[in-house]
This record gives structure tokens, C-alpha cells and sequence, in this order.
């Protein structure tokens, strides 16, 4: 790492500070799972790489962006986790690490071919014998390059909670003996929903804001998103990562329109369909129709049908039908009882909403009934619907729209 | 790695077993025995008596004290296990997942205690 004037190779770019951030985001989990790997040490590898960025914010202003940033930024993890365990000193357990962090070098030219660290990183992370929230925290901490604090936000738990619930969860990974490898074959079915669901609750977590600053949700979809289109690029052979890209796209394509500019919510049918990001919606419908019929491609295959010119009800509720098969619950039951609606009229909704079990404190059965009987101009009842859905609902913003509904009946 | 898998099942599913019911069980057992020794990854293993036979010691300030039954009364009890030697966590889940008993019970798996350094 050479000072003073930048060589060749070297580009000035107006906001290195940026491009670190930036880059921070797309190759600290790459760096992370190589040293991991070599490592098998999850702190030394994070803390190694966290140390090369700083040294990027510090050289990188002077001395021009290195040609290769990405590779620039594993090289100088690699010395500094080398130089950390020569400190450390523990020589003779600590010379085969070394050995392998030396081997890193050879790797390092093409960063772009050795994508098997972070499927191996997000297996690890995604592993069923930790719990979901220690896999999202893990797999947000160490391949996304969140800070504790980020997530803890995020999750709206304290920072100490989170904090320790990382310790406990590398804790296990060390002495349970949980390897740090691509699951076999046959391992597949019980280790990949797992990871599938892990960066689905991700998404989620972003998409349907319990609570929380709005900046830091939008980037857990921006997140899940990248860490889906990882999977999918690393396991191009089976289908079930493409589906939940596919209906993580559809859905975060129509964030601009979701909300108008009042942070007020905006139904899908009355969305201003030039805020759709089309190259997203795009992307998503081709992964969407290649997509394998499981929770994901059917969940897909209905948001496919949402941003359709127009949308067929009927099958909408055909897919929702098949998903309750493979998912029974009752939220599933209120999707499709409100698709027939709309494919076959309010009263069969109604219908199917009466039979639903078990989700009488949950906002949106309410909604769904006040809905129908506003339409068939049952207004008593719909306002006691909407008074119901309005008293348990917690998001600030559906709060807002159930108020306008009601004034509006 | 070794592995503790602990068997865990509600005895009162046990009342009195048929004597075919028993034999089945008992078969499903050798067939699990045989693949696992045969593998090279068994240890040890071990079935339990019922916990009504079990004696409970606690010593106390150098007070040795002696109870009638389990440590705990659980809704599950602990009726046998295996010590198996696996390469990760993973293969020690797949064996679990072929003892007979993780079909009406469940298997702890524990990593074991390595003191040798």
C-alpha cells in the first residue's frame, strides 16, 4: 500500500468517500466470507475487513481509487488479519491460518470467480439449527456489512440485545460444529428454505414497516434483494430463488407508488403506474414465469398478476388456492377470500371471510370486510369494520388510510 | 466432532406395548444400529429403562441426598441416546433424523465437550 502520488492504475474520483460506502456495500461480504473461510474465525474475518475500509477512507481521497477497489480492499483485510494474528502471537495454531490467508493472494486477481464464499457464508448464517432472527441478524451482519446498530434499528431491538444475540449465534456455529460448506444435494430441501426464508423476512421486515425510519426499511428491501439475486446467480440450477427474487422485485418495483407524497398509502389499483420501476417489474416477470410452483413462485405468480394491465381475480385466487395447500394459514385464506371477491363478487367474500379462523385480532380482516360491505353498501356494518380494523392496527400509515376510508363511507 | 443425541419420547405412549408393536421397534433400532456402526461414526448407545426407575443424586455441602424418580418431571423423558463421531453438525442431524424415535419423540444433539485441546 503505497502513499503520495497515485500511480498508474489509480483513478481521482470527486467523492471516494461515496464510492467506499458504496463499495462497502457490494464486496465487504465477499471479503468477509473468503476470510471466513480461511479463517474460520467470523470476528477476526469482520473486524479485518472493517479495518480495510477505514484504511480506504484514509488513502483513498489522497491517492486515487485503486483500479480494482475490490481486490485493493481484500488484500489489505488479508494483511491487516495477518498482522492481527502474528500480534496475537499464538504461532503454532495460528501459522495455518496464515499459510491460508497467504494462498488468498493467488485468488484475489479475480474476485468475480470465487462466488462459492458467500453461498458457503450465507449457508452457514441460514443454518436451522440457529434461530431466525440470530440467521437474519448474522446474514445482515456479515454479508451485508450492516452494523450492529443498523440492524438493531432495524428490528427495533436494543443494540446490547442484538449484539449478544450475534455472540450466542457464532458461539453455536464454532461449537456445535456448524460447517461453514454448500449443503450437499440431498441436504438441500431441509437446509435451503432456511436461507430462502431468511432473506424473505429481510425483505419483509422492509416492506410492511411495523415501525421504524423509513430510510433504513427501504434499504433492508434493497438488501434482501441483492442477497436474493445472489442466491439465484450462485444456485442457477434450482428454481426456488429465482421465485422469491421474482416476487421481491414486483413487489419493491412499486415502492415509489406504494405511498404518495404525503407518506399517505396507495392502493395497488390506484397507483400511478409511471412510478413503477419497469426494468424491475420486467426482471421480475421472467424470473416470475420460470419459477418453481412453491411458496415463492406462486406468491410470484400472484404479484406477476398485480401489475398486469389487467389483472384475472380468478386466478389470483386459483394461486392463492394452491399456495394454502403448500402454506395452510389463515392470512393465506384472507388473500384469496378477497380475490374471489373480486373475481366473483362481494358477497362470496364475504362468505369465505366468515369461515376464516383465528386472525380476529389481525387489522386486515377487518379492512377486507369493510371493504366488501362498503361495496355492497352495507355502510352501518362497514363502519363498524373499519372502527374494528382502525383499533388494531399499528402502522401510522394504514392507520391513515383506514381513517380516510371511513370518513369517506 | 462427536455428538451426543439424546432420545426423548412421552413414556405414557408406552403403556403396554403389543408384542409386535415392541418387536417392530426393536427392528427399527437393529436396522439404525447396523447402518451407524457400519458407517464407522458409532460410539456408543444406549437404552434406558423408564424414568419410574430412576434415582435422582444431589450432593449438597458434602450432604449426599437421594430421591425416588427423574431430575425433572418433563413431559418427554430421556430413554436413550447415541454417541456418534461426525464430521459437522449436519451429519450428525442426518443420523437424528433416522433414529426411530425422532418420529414420535424428538433427538437432542449436543456437541460434546472436547478437553483434550
Amino acid at each position: 500500500m503505497r502513499r503520495g502520488a497515485p500511480g498508474p492504475g489509480h483513478l481521482r474520483v470527486a467523492a471516494p468517500g461515496a464510492l467506499v460506502d458504496r463499495l462497502f456495500r457490494r464486496e465487504s461480504g465477499r471479503t468477509v466470507a473468503s476470510l471466513i473461510r480461511v479463517l474460520g474465525d467470523f470476528d477476526l474475518a469482520e473486524e479485518a475487513v472493517q479495518e480495510a475500509f477505514v484504511v480506504a477512507l484514509e488513502r483513498w481521497p489522497a491517492d486515487g481509487v485503486p483500479a480494482k477497489p475490490g481486490a485493493w480492499i481484500t488484500t489489505t483485510a488479508r494483511n491487516k488479519a495477518i498482522d492481527r494474528l502474528r500480534r496475537a502471537r499464538v504461532l503454532e495454531q495460528k501459522a495455518a491460518m496464515v499459510a491460508g490467508l497467504e494462498a488468498l493472494r493467488a485468488e484475489e486477481s479475480e474476485p468475480e470467480g470465487l462466488p462459492d464464499d458467500r453461498l458457503r457464508l450465507m449457508f452457514t448464517c441460514c443454518h436451522p439449527a440457529l434461530t431466525a432472527e440470530a440467521r437474519v441478524a448474522l446474514t445482515l451482519r456479515t454479508l451485508g456489512g450492516l452494523s450492529t446498530l443498523e440492524i438493531a434499528r432495524a428490528f427495533l431491538v436494543p443494540e446490547p440485545t442484538l449484539a449478544k444475540r450475534l455472540v450466542r449465534a457464532k458461539g453455536k456455529i464454532a461449537a456445535a460444529g456448524i460447517a461453514y460448506r454448500v449443503p450437499e444435494e440431498r441436504e438441500l430441501p431441509y437446509r435451503l428454505p432456511s436461507v430462502l426464508a431468511s432473506v424473505y423476512l429481510v425483505f419483509n421486515e422492509g416492506y410492511s414497516a411495523t415501525a421504524g425510519e423509513a430510510l433504513v426499511r427501504r434499504e433492508l428491501c434493497a438488501e434482501a434483494i441483492r442477497l436474493g439475486r445472489l442466491l439465484a446467480e450462485l444456485m442457477p440450477a434450482r428454481p426456488e430463488p429465482r421465485g422469491l427474487l421474482a416476487l421481491m422485485l414486483l413487489h419493491h418495483a412499486r415502492r415509489d407508488a406504494r405511498v404518495d407524497a404525503e407518506g399517505r398509502l396507495v392502493l395497488l389499483e390506484d397507483q400511478d403506474r409511471s412510478l413503477w420501476h419497469d426494468t424491475e417489474i420486467e426482471e421480475g416477470l421472467m424470473l416470475a414465469a420460470g419459477a418453481a410452483p412453491d411458496r415463492y413462485g406462486l406468491q410470484a405468480a400472484i404479484a406477476s398478476e398485480h401489475v398486469a394491465p389487467r389483472t384475472d381475480w380468478g386466478r389470483v385466487a386459483t394461486l392463492y388456492g394452491e399456495l394454502a395447500v403448500l402454506d395452510p394459514s389463515p392470512v393465506v385464506e384472507l388473500n384469496r377470500a378477497v380475490a374471489v371477491a373480486l373475481a366473483e363478487g362481494p358477497e362470496r367474500g364475504l362468505e369465505l371471510l366468515a369461515q376464516i379462523e383465528g386472525l380476529d385480532g389481525y387489522h386486515l380482516l377487518h379492512a377486507a370486510r369493510a371493504d366488501l360491505l362498503r361495496r355492497l353498501g352495507r355502510g352501518v356494518e362497514a363502519r363498524a369494520a373499519y372502527e374494528r380494523a382502525l383499533a388494531l392496527a399499528a402502522n401510522p400509515v394504514e392507520r391513515e388510510f383506514l381513517g380516510r376510508r371511513l370518513a369517506a363511507l | 466432532m462427536r455428538y451426543m443425541l439424546n432420545i426423548y419420547d412421552d413414556e405414557s405412549n408406552w403403556g403396554t406395548p403389543s408384542p409386535e408393536e415392541f418387536k417392530a421397534v426393536l427392528e427399527a433400532y437393529g436396522r439404525f444400529d447396523q447402518e451407524v456402526t457400519e458407517s464407522g461414526a458409532f460410539v456408543a448407545g444406549e437404552g434406558l429403562r423408564p424414568v419410574s426407575t430412576a434415582t435422582t443424586v444431589r450432593v449438597s455441602n458434602g450432604e449426599r441426598m437421594v430421591t425416588d424418580g427423574p431430575f425433572a418431571e418433563t413431559k418427554e423423558q430421556l430413554g436413550g441416546f447415541y454417541l456418534l463421531e461426525c464430521k459437522d453438525l449436519d451429519e450428525a442431524i442426518e443420523w437424528a433424523a433416522k433414529i426411530p424415535g425422532a418420529q414420535s419423540g424428538c433427538v437432542e444433539v449436543r456437541p460434546v465437550l472436547d478437553t483434550s485441546g
